[in-house]
């Protein structure tokens, strides 16, 4: 029965694939807290609609729902891919509205924040089960890669068959490392980029053109 | 589950056999690991989750963190994604290798202290 269901749904997923070329796809970014997910959302939304997508912030769990940027056509090579970008709420098991009191918080506003921030994490993984067509995996490339939460997500993005693009944000940072992430994750093509300086957008434009043009 | 004994006494901890998850639904070996956490135990499955199942495991713990009450989990596999090294069919199948010993406990009692591929370090606390 469940090699059926299994099948069944395969099948499914593939047809969608290829009736659905006319729709834009709907790109999530995921990633830990922090990583800079709204800050690319932003600066890719900036550069080909104008719009921003969402607040920035250095406080963990500043994106608390998911929003999607509609219809950003980027241009390459003379022709356009045409995506919905969704900016997701980092990802992770564990939320404490303590954290929340170093960045001067009453306990109100903490728990408050800790309580959306817990919705959202439950949100973006609904998202990455039943809604994107492909990921775009931020990572902070100045921090520790081989977390927990990276390796399930990774997995289970695998799991799902969708395109998977990683970026290394952060690389205008001293400490950042790209090739720590490119050692965690060998399967999957990384690239290089600072969403906060612009750099190297060029190639990230490129690659998104090319893995879900 | 064991009769749960008084938390002053020590860590429980429960070793689940891939035999007794394999007749559970998903939901039931989710409801069995975060009710174990909940009261305070280390839940360590001989075969682990499947992506799927992580991905539910993650959602349902979201929905029942509760300020000073529960913080959510820390969970700990070994890092090889075995995923990556499943042939097509037998993702297409659904058929993925999911036999990973794992560890999962309360996110304000369990520390990883080291993990890499063939060992997980953990710091476990009382209440």
């Amino acid at each position: 029965m469940g090699l059926l269901t299994n099948l069944k749904d395969s099948i499914s997923r593939a047809a969608s694939t290829l009736f659905s070329e006319e729709d834009p796809k709907r790109i999530g970014i995921y990633g830990p807290p922090n990583a800079g997910k709204t800050t690319l959302a932003n600066r890719i939304a900036r550069d080909w609609t104008g719009d921003a997508v969402g607040p920035e912030s250095h406080v963990p769990h500043e994106t608390r729902r998911a929003r999607r940027k509609e219809n950003v056509e980027i241009e390459r090579d003379g022709k356009k891919v045409t995506i919905d970008i969704v900016d997701t709420p980092g990802v992770t098991t564990k939320v404490d509205y303590t954290e929340f009191l170093e960045h001067d918080m009453e306990k109100d506003d903490a728990v408050r924040r800790s309580r959306e921030a817990t919705e959202g994490v439950a949100e973006a993984m609904h998202w990455l089960r039943e809604d994107v067509d492909g990921v775009i995996y931020v990572l902070d490339s100045a921090t520790d890669p081989f977390t927990q939460v990276n390796t399930m997500l990774i997995g289970i993005i695998e799991s799902q068959d969708l395109p998977v693009l990683i970026l290394a944000n952060k690389i205008d940072l001293e400490e950042s490392s790209v090739q720590r992430i490119r050692n965690a994750y060998p399967q999957h093509e990384t690239i290089p980029l600072s969403a906060l300086e612009g750099d190297n957008m060029d190639e990230v434009y490129d690659k998104i053109a090319e893995y879900f043009g | 589950m064991a009769e749960v004994k008084d938390p002053d006494d020590g860590v429980q901890i429960d070793l689940i056999s891939g035999e007794r998850m394999d007749g559970l639904a998903s939901m039931e070996k989710i409801r069995m690991i975060l009710d174990g956490v909940r009261d305070g135990n280390i839940v360590i499955l001989e075969e682990g989750l499947s992506p799927d199942e992580e991905s539910r495991l993650i959602e349902v713990t979201m929905t029942e963190i509760s300020p000073d009450e529960f913080n959510g989990i820390e969970i700990e596999t070994y890092p090889k994604s075995q995923t990556a090294d499943a042939s097509i069919l037998d993702r297409l199948m659904g058929k993925q290798s999911t036999q990973k010993l794992t560890v999962i406990g309360p996110a304000n009692q369990i520390e990883t202290l080291h993990k890499d591929e063939t060992l997980i370090s953990a710091l476990v606390s009382r209440k």
